[in-house]
């Protein structure tokens, strides 16, 4: 095998070839630095990129991921290495410690890039510009978003720079840069994979998932890091399946519902006319399609941001100058008033704006008076959604929606107006409240030359019926293997 | 005429081997921040995972203060910035704590008293804070630790009758074993609410809330001076304000602290890091087996089966330790009734204990030899009380048996009367005075002369024979 095009195969792939001894660890990695510092200047699918810090160069051992290089957002805890959640507030925050996924991937004999990948500040946004250290962009073009939050891991993995690689999914963090950037991405139910090392945006949401190539790629991935965790209560202690054995199985029988209240106003119509195609491509592998409806999906973004933000404001109250990353003071104040101006200073001149308004949404939704009305209720409609897709499921293996209900956006478009932001994940956030997987595969370009993703939802624990589908539909059509020019 | 209201919230570090949430040693007086881990300094990315020994723990308590345990229970972040705390939220519990709605009942002049317990909750403890050259420093090696609070309902009606519920709090839960509950230490803290209404009123006046109470005087001192300068107020017609006070021990007064326009919003919520548990019927009856005999149940039984007094078997079993130290030398003492035994625990032993700044399970004084002793001097007559009591305070400092301290010591009674005929014979001679003052019918003059020849034998002789010998001889044979 050539070695200068490593960067581009996929871990199947290169596993086989290093397992015959055709090419080594090194050379991914060179080939991968190659070709990120031809493009890293234009993407910047990494922060502080100098190299991507392939530290271990694992042995030539038969472990199943031995020598495959792993990318990882900025949020998921690398032991040594700068995890800064694209925050000032986290500025060179080294953990003492690898997130359990890490720690499984390392055993699976991965090798972790020590170089992140970009995000929006705290997985705060959609399109990944909440970066403190400035946007990515699309490789299909470059004018634009990559989606967001974990744009970085989706540019990286599209621009070929990365091999696979880790991101993180609150609502939509995974699924909707994937889709914007040509890739695949699986959010995996809620509790399949363990959050220990994954800096905390709203913990009964984030789910971390892998970015990869194709479909083969993402089942492999999910071999390694699924899994209970005796440091992460909420993981589950269900087995996991050989998730790589669903690919290929037959997919004639299986009965996908199409829910209405996703194809309404507000989807692009050649995105709409896209995803049509592509349920028609699944009737035309026996699919049964039929049309449901999911009638709380309305509420899906207003209690998903009550919520979110809620649960935020309590994990980020953590940043306040006293152990680690940033600590601004005011010298001048008396003995008093330090330790406050310490608190004020550091989390004002850490936080970006996003994160301030997310911090101050959800302070205020917790709040003596106003709990009831805004936390409480949001709760409750929570269990609404989530019934929704359980009454589906009673009939139905799997639900396809579009991932996004537009393709990329331009950088600047949006992010003077949040209310806009938010809704570019409508489709994304239930799959987070109702803690079921969900998937995000190509099925298409725009005329522009954007790709439009796919999303298949699961009931709960079955990524496997996830992956057998996409599979399926991946092998019958030829959008995985379209690359971006550059 | 005024009456005080008063509810404490006492918080009890409880003793775990690991800290609450975290694999963390809780033991104490190491180096500071070396028992520590991502978890318990609140590390990006760290998540909590229950140490179920607490959860045990704290059900035990639970059912120990007849609470009903919750089989449901949860979780809940309490939000507030301190340096001390590392999240800058605490995992604590809200609306379903572990157990709720118990009481405990206090002994009070008249009889006995319920004070009603409102809820006990598992929660962590923060670390904690030394100032030290205008620099402020921090130990986490407490934070995380299982701390239980034990919030009780305004049913306390005076500083005497909150001081004995702590001590009988305090009591119960050493004799569970999950707890030192030593406030030096800070393994057990409390913090006091009180208000002031007139006696009969059933509305409840406005309240301030103590804290810095380092021991259970403070909490009675404190209570006793916040509800004079309450009364104080109200009878000169002044407003109470609902206040935060901090008991300064030097001034003997409670300063303010903050005011309730300060009161914290602490913005609850379920911690989502922690799935709700579900303590099952099967492991509350299991926990409930494994309940100790407790304190009181304790008190009455050495009142039952060793003739004990209520005050007598109060004092012996207030401290677990000294009860069963108590219990071992009762055990093989010959007689049924061991109050003779009892009274040499309470007595010398405790006095000489306490000298030593101890309790009396830790004098190392076998058994055997602490009841030979009592044999010696109570039943045998061999030594003197007074003597015993030094022999005693001898056997604490160097663990000899008592046979061989009174040997070297020469100290054994003299009883036998020939051998003290001569030091009586001198000391008749030489007290003529008080001779004549007995003859004469001024019986004390006895006591007199007997204490003469108890100084002429270095107190040997046996007081009794001695007094025999004198009474016969003054008679006038």
């Amino acid at each position: 095998m050539p070695t200068s095009d490593l960067n581009t195969k996929t871990v199947v792939q290169l596993r086989s070839s290093l397992v015959s001894g055709d090419i080594r660890c090194s050379d991914i990695i060179t080939s991968l630095e190659e070709k990120a510092r031809r493009t890293e200047a234009e993407v910047k699918a990494y922060v502080r990129f100098d190299g991507l810090k392939a530290s271990i160069y694992a042995p030539q051992d038969d472990k199943p991921l031995s020598g495959i290089p792993v990318s990882v957002k900025d949020n998921i805890c690398t032991e040594g290495e700068n995890t800064e959640c694209c925050s000032k507030v986290l500025a060179g925050f080294q953990p003492p410690y690898d997130a359990t996924v890490i720690k499984k991937l390392r055993e699976a004999g991965a090798v972790i890039l020590g170089t992140k990948t970009n995000m929006d500040e705290f997985a705060f946004g959609s399109s990944t510009e909440n970066s403190c250290f400035g946007p990515s962009h699309n490789p299909w073009d470059l004018d634009r978003v990559v989606g967001g939050s974990s744009g970085g891991s989706a540019a990286a993995v599209a621009s070929d720079e990365a091999i696979i690689a880790l991101g993180s999914d609150t609502g939509g963090s995974i699924r909707q840069p994937a889709s914007f950037c040509g890739v695949v991405g699986l959010k995996p139910t809620y509790g399949r994979v363990s959050r220990y090392g994954l800096i905390a945006f709203a913990s009964s949401l984030d789910q971390i998932g892998p970015i990869t190539k194709d479909v083969g790629d993402c089942a492999l991935c999910m071999n390694f890091i699924s899994g209970r965790d005796p440091h992460d209560s909420t993981c589950a202690e269900i087995e996991v399946p050989d998730y790589t054995k669903s690919l290929g199985e037959d997919i004639k029988g299986v009965k996908a519902a199409i829910p209405k209240e996703y194809f309404v106003e507000g989807l692009d119509p050649q995105v709409k006319s896209i995803l049509y195609e592509a349920i028609n491509k699944l009737k035309g592998l026996g699919v049964d399609i039929a049309s449901v409806s999911l009638p709380h999906t309305e509420y899906a973004v207003p209690v998903y941001y009550i919520i979110a933000t809620a649960e935020a404001s309590s994990n980020l109250s953590r940043f306040d100058g006293v152990q680690y990353g940033l600590r601004a003071e005011d010298k001048e104040q008396g003995a008093g008033n330090r330790l406050v101006s310490m608190y004020k200073k550091t989390r004002g001149e850490g936080f970006g704006d996003e994160a301030k308004r997310r911090v101050l949404l959800g302070t205020f939704s917790l709040s003596h008076g106003y709990y009831d009305a805004y936390y409480l209720r949001a709760l409750k409609v929570r269990t609404l959604i989530k019934n929704d897709f359980g009454a589906v499921f009673g009939d139905y293996d799997c639900i396809i929606t579009p991932t996004s209900p537009s393709v990329a956006f331009r950088i600047g478009e949006k992010s003077n107006d949040p209310l806009k932001m938010y809704l570019s994940d409508i489709y994304t956030i239930s799959a987070n409240l109702a803690g079921i997987p969900a998937i995000s595969v190509p099925c298409g370009f725009t005329k522009e030359g954007l790709p439009v993703g796919l999303q298949i939802l699961a009931k709960p624990f079955d990524e496997s019926t996830l992956f057998k589908i996409a599979y399926a539909y991946e092998q019958s059509t030829p959008w995985h293997k379209m690359k971006a020019k550059i | 005429m005024y009456e005080a209201v008063i509810g404490l919230e006492v918080h009890v570090q409880l003793k775990t081997k690991a800290k609450v949430f975290c694999a963390c040693s809780t033991e104490f007086g190491q180096e500071p921040n070396t028992q520590t881990c991502p978890v318990c300094l609140g590390f990006p990315g760290a998540l909590p995972v229950l140490n179920f020994t607490a959860l045990e723990y704290a059900v035990k308590v639970g059912l120990a203060l007849n609470c009903s345990v919750q089989e449901f229970t949860k979780f809940d972040r309490k939000h507030y910035y301190y340096p001390d705390l590392p999240k800058n939220f605490q995992i604590s519990q809200y609306d379903l704590p572990v157990a709720k709605e118990g009481y405990l009942d206090i002994e009070v002049g008249s009889g006995q008293k319920r004070i009603r317990i409102r809820r006990v909750h598992l929660e962590e403890d923060a670390g904690k804070l030394i100032h030290r050259d205008n620099i402020s420093l921090v130990d986490y090696n407490r934070a995380g630790q299982p701390l239980l609070e034990i919030v009780s309902e305004p049913d306390i009606r005076s500083p005497q009758e909150a001081y004995e519920y702590l001590v009988d709090l305090k009591s119960i839960i050493q004799y569970l074993g999950v707890s030192d509950c030593d406030m030096e230490k800070g393994t057990l803290r409390c913090d006091a609410n009180i208000s002031i209404r007139h006696k009969g009123a059933s509305v409840l006046g406005t309240k301030s809330e103590l804290k810095n109470l380092n021991s259970f005087k403070a909490v009675k001192d404190s209570l006793e001076y916040e509800a004079q300068r309450q009364q104080g107020l109200a009878e000169s017609g002044r407003e109470i304000i609902q206040e935060t006070r901090l008991w300064d021990e030097k001034s003997s007064r409670t300063l303010v602290m903050r005011s309730k326009e300060e009161a914290k919003d602490y913005r609850y919520f379920p911690e989502p890091d922690l799935p709700p548990f579900i303590i099952s019927r099967e492991k509350i009856a299991q926990i409930r087996q494994g309940i100790p005999e407790l304190p009181k149940e304790r008190r009455s039984r050495f009142q039952k089966e060793y003739g004990l007094s209520q005050y007598d078997s109060g004092i012996l079993v207030s401290l677990k330790n000294n009860a069963e130290y108590a219990e071992e030398r009762f055990r093989i003492w010959p007689d049924k009734n061991k109050k003779l035994v009892a009274n040499w625990l309470i007595g010398p032993l405790t006095a000489i204990a306490a000298q030593r700044n101890q309790e009396i399970f830790q004098l190392e004084i076998s058994p055997e030899d602490f009841l030979e002793l009592i044999e010696l001097v109570e039943k045998k007559q061999a030594i003197s009380n007074l003597n015993g009591k030094a022999v005693l305070e001898e056997m604490a400092k160097t663990g000899k048996p008592p046979s061989v301290i009174i040997q070297e010591k020469n100290l054994s009674q003299i009883s036998d009367a020939g051998s003290l005929e001569k030091d009586i014979d001198e000391v008749i001679a030489e007290n003529a005075s008080s001779v004549n003052d007995f003859k004469s019918g001024k019986t004390n003059a006895l006591m007199f002369l007997v204490g003469q020849v108890m100084k002429k034998t270095k107190g040997k002789a046996n007081p009794k024979v001695a007094q025999d010998i004198l009474k016969r001889r003054l008679s006038g044979e």
